[in-house]
């Protein structure tokens, strides 16, 4: 079917979307999926446990999504039955849905105009598709990370290789044709070291990132190796080889490490770790639905309420702080070049030198604030569900001043550096957080002075971003994030990356998580 | 979505095992068809219905197998599945935990599908969502909420001579209402199978009467607290600790069910004496496919019976190998209780705090199957037995091994999320810290 002809076909009045399933699969690829009709998708992974390949598995899902405004109220239709009668069902469907709504509704839609861009196409900037690696190739690097992880002294590892090619078609009544061609890989391992006098264990997962990128992030290239203090980091590409192989003495280095005394630390945080603390307490609390209550139900609303923007004033942070959405950044796990209302993908600020100046918001959203245009940071994650307002890459901005994470250290008297996300849970409306991490090391005095465990860090968002006594430079800054950020009803996921450079945090709670059966 | 009959069902598995030109091969259908509705800031917000299914093809060669999944189901599109898996199947190392498929089983009865559910139409989800609108309008309150229905058809059959086929419907309505001075908040979910068995206005007011009631929280302490659990603040605890009884961990020694010395505590008693927790796929008030997809049965396993360990439970592999029953996971969660209402044993406690919802709940140390979590929507302290006031939301750290060993009184089972939890009230339940949050 003709692309104008599908979109006329539906009558859409806001627009229509195909795309793939909502979790990617264990899976291994073949070959990658024909781009023959842009309307499929991909996931792609493989797993293994040790140095044995467990499962191999190609998925791929082909629908189309139909959503209309009808008497100023949303509906929504989807079907796996991309044909004439299949689609003029789901846009009867979704009318209908609408209608039955707009009794209930209060708050007609109100929708920014958006411009068309006519046919345009976007893709991820790879070098080397993982789709087309051939699939012994991963199978045996799986197999040789297991190897060598076991030689350096673990007991189990278990390890992935999650690779995603979403191909997704886009068209509105606006005037857009939108094909995106995106791609997303994230390799995993946990590493278990078992002590077996005692029948205590401690795991340590990768240092790995979900990137945007091909093939080439697991490259190893020495670029992305960051040496420092503590364990070696990597940015922008990995070696999981190495990772893994010093994954192992470094368990059992926690694993005989000294179990934390509770109390008030100054934190050193790696972006390894703060990643998933700037998600929670920055990226959700700032989503503009989540704010206005869209969300009460499920993931609850927010502290940073609109009263507080309104103020000009409002100390999110120290002015240490400043925290940007960006859609655009290269090699993040989220960026893409137009969203999935047909709006081109920018970046802004949410809050600048400490104060709260903005919110993520797309289309119905914007006349909200007093805004004429939109984000561009709506998201659906699979063509058989509704877009809506999903968080964009939000990252923690480098200082200014020349700063390494050598030269923080030696700044603190009692203090932990954290390296990598762990355990991580926060209150309805994001005040209360408590955060783990994969690896703990004792500062006294200026200096590293051994491994700690039984780590937990508890705090409250406004006095942990305000306690932010400093930041590292431009030379510190990496990428985290994950492919499984849920949000919404039905739960959808999304894929998300925080940027952040190795900050300091003075005096927060620090709790012993150690407990007897 | 059509519904898929058993008969259709055998028809399109045998078309794609004819395919086959592996040494053995399985496949799976599932077909879900269901619609929704999302209301917020007392009006409705978002509103759908989906349709989709799909087949899942496992071709193996000896030791080697490869996957492939479709969701169209052409002649055209099932035979280029179908090869994809033979190739993958080709190009994959051998698994030696490779297992062949199971020739036929038996299955017990269940009965999860209701005409009544599968026949939910628009209007219906609209008028649900009014029922919890309209109220909390006149109460100066705000609601939020999701309706949920669906019916879902899943076969499977394999080159053994397996063949499996079951439907079931669903239903989930769930509310949250606030207070519009931002200071109370209430919380409500029910889930049936039977659409007929919800009474979404009486549901949605005990989210209101919540809301109105847990305003002007006042802070009290942190720090350990008799505690009377509703069925949903204590459901996910009790999930996450069943979820966790896998055999192969345990045996591996990295589990909270592993024992110093290479062993397990299999046979042990963990909790309480007065905890019995078990599945039952055909249970009336839990009812659920009868099968696993692989093709195991799912029958009434007991877990913990009188607080000790009866089953772990084991891949197929792992079973073989350890030369144990290969015993699927929970279909679902049934724990046995007494007979006391809620108000029975608030009516029974001296001094606690009462938590009707709990939230955010992550593993902290998989060694003692420490959680932590916070409470939300309606937390109240209790005295004297009577509710006294509404008090501020805490975070929480505890394990529920230590929780259903600090047990001092269970109520009478509900239905939650799938599973049949009693109330409790549970000793020393460890509050962290306060949270702001309402």
């Amino acid at each position: 079917m003709e692309r104008r002809d599908f979109v006329q076909f539906a009558g859409l009045t806001a627009g229509a979307l195909a795309l793939g399933r909502r979790v990617p699969q264990f899976s291994g690829a073949l070959t990658p999926i024909p781009a023959g009709d842009q309307k499929d998708l991909a996931d792609a992974a493989l797993n293994a446990r040790d140095t044995k390949i467990q499962n191999t598995t190609n998925t791929e899902s082909y629908g189309a999504g139909v959503r209309v405004i009808a008497a100023g109220t949303w509906g929504f239709a989807a079907t796996a039955d991309v044909t004439i009668d299949g689609l003029a069902q789901a846009a009867r469907d979704a009318v209908a849905i609408a209608r039955a709504n707009a009794r209930v509704q209060t708050e007609p839609v109100q929708l920014a105009p958006q411009q068309g861009y006519g046919v345009v196409s976007w893709k991820t900037p790879i070098e080397k598709n993982a789709l087309e690696v051939p699939l012994g190739e991963k199978a045996d690097l799986l197999a040789a990370i297991g190897a060598a992880a076991l030689k350096a002294g673990a007991n189990y590892i278990d390890s992935g290789l999650f690779m995603v090619n979403e191909q997704k078609y886009f068209a509105s009544t606006d005037g857009s044709y939108i094909d995106q061609d995106i791609h997303r890989i994230w390799p995993y391992f946990s590493v278990t070291v078992i002590d077996p006098k005692t029948g205590k264990f401690e795991s340590r997962d990768a240092l790995s990132a979900p990137m945007g990128m091909g093939w080439e992030y697991l490259s190893g290239r020495p670029a992305g190796k960051v040496s420092g203090p503590g364990p070696r980091k990597y940015g922008n590409y990995y070696d999981m080889l190495e990772d893994a192989t010093l994954a192992a003495p470094q368990t059992k280095e926690k694993l005989a490490g000294k179990s934390v005394l509770a109390g008030k630390y100054d934190l050193v945080l790696d972006p390894s770790n703060l990643w998933l603390t700037i998600h929670e307490s920055v990226g959700h609390p700032t989503e503009l639905d989540r704010v206005l209550g869209y969300e009460a139900n499920y993931a609850g609303t927010s502290f940073a309420t609109l009263d507080k923007w309104q103020s000009k004033s409002f100390k999110y942070g120290s002015p240490h702080v400043t925290i940007v959405a960006d859609k655009t950044q290269p090699y993040a796990v989220g960026t893409v070049g137009y969203d999935d209302e047909g709006v081109k993908t920018k970046n802004w600020t949410l809050i600048r030198d400490g104060i709260l100046v903005d919110y993520q918001k797309i289309r119905d959203q914007a006349h909200i604030l007093g805004q004429t245009a939109s984000d561009g940071c709506c998201y659906a994650d699979s063509w058989n569900d509704v877009q809506f307002q999903r968080m964009p890459n939000v990252s923690l901005q480098p200082g200014r001043a020349p700063m390494t994470p050598a030269q923080m250290i030696a700044g603190v008297d009692k203090g932990i550096y954290i390296v990598g996300e762990s355990s991580y849970s926060i209150d309805q409306q994001r005040y209360n957080f408590q955060f783990s991490g994969k690896l703990f090391y004792e500062i006294r005095g200026g200096k590293l002075a051994g491994m700690l465990k039984d780590v937990a860090y508890q705090s409250n968002t406004q006095e942990f971003w305000n306690s932010c006594a400093g930041v590292c430079d431009r030379r510190d800054y990496r990428l985290g994030g994950t492919f499984f950020d849920g949000k919404g009803e039905p739960g959808q996921i999304s894929a998300v990356a925080h940027g952040a450079v190795t900050a300091r945090f003075n005096g927060v709670n620090v709790l012993n998580t150690a407990r007897k059966l | 979505m059509p519904p898929l009959s058993e008969q259709d069902a055998r028809a399109l598995l045998e078309r794609t095992l004819k395919l086959s030109r592996a040494e053995s091969c399985e496949a799976n259908i599932s077909t879900s068809s269901g619609g929704n509705i999302r209301f917020a800031r007392n009006t409705v917000t978002t509103a759908g219905g989906s349709s989709d299914r799909s087949l899942v093809v496992q071709s193996n060669f000896g030791k080697r197998s490869g996957t492939a999944t479709v969701n169209q189901f052409d002649d055209a599109s099932i035979e280029r599945t179908v090869r994809r898996s033979e190739e993958l199947a080709h190009l994959a190392p051998e698994d030696p935990e490779f297992m062949p498929p199971l020739p036929q089983q038996q299955y017990v009865a269940t009965n999860a599908f209701f005409d009544s559910t599968a026949g939910i139409t628009a209007d219906y989800r609209a008028e649900a969502a009014a029922r919890s609108i309209a109220p909390a309008k006149e109460r100066d309150c705000t609601a939020a909420g999701f309706l949920q229905d669906g019916t879902s058809w899943s076969a499977m059959m394999n080159s053994a001579g397996l063949f499996a086929y079951h439907r079931q419907t669903g239903i989930n309505y769930s509310a949250t209402v606030r207070s519009n001075d931002g200071t109370g908040s209430g919380y409500v979910t029910r889930d049936y199978n039977d659409v007929g068995q919800l009474d979404a206005a009486a549901t949605a007011r005990i989210a209101l009467e919540k809301a109105v009631a847990s305003r002007n929280a006042r802070a009290i302490e942190p720090g350990k607290y008799t505690v009377i659990l509703e069925p949903e603040a204590s459901v996910e605890l009790i999930q996450d600790m069943l979820f966790s009884m896998d055999a192969r961990s345990a045996d591996e020694g990295r589990s909270f069910m592993a024992a110093p010395g290479g062993k397990t505590r299999l046979g042990q008693k963990l909790v309480d004496e007065r905890i019995t927790i078990y599945s039952d796929p055909a249970h009336p008030d839990v009812p659920t496919s009868p099968w696993l997809g692989d093709g195991r049965a799912f029958q009434r396993t007991p877990w913990i019976e009188r607080g000790v360990v009866k089953n772990l439970f084991y891949s197929r592999y792992w079973a073989a190998k350890q030369r144990r029953e290969a015993t699927p996971p929970p279909a679902n969660i049934i724990m046995d209780g007494g007979s006391a209402s809620l108000e029975d044993l608030i009516r029974d406690t001296a001094r606690g705090v009462l938590l009707t919802r709990t939230w955010y709940i992550r593993f902290v140390d998989p060694q003692t199957l420490l959680l932590t979590g916070l409470t939300r929507d309606g937390t109240f302290y209790v005295e004297n037995g009577q509710i006294r006031y509404a008090v501020k939301n805490f975070r929480w750290n505890d394990s529920p091994v230590i929780m259903l060993n600090n047990v001092d009184a269970l109520g009478k089972p509900m239905r939650v999320r799938g599973c049949m939890i009693p109330p409790m009230r549970v000793r020393d339940f460890e509050f962290s810290s306060l949270s702001d949050a309402v």
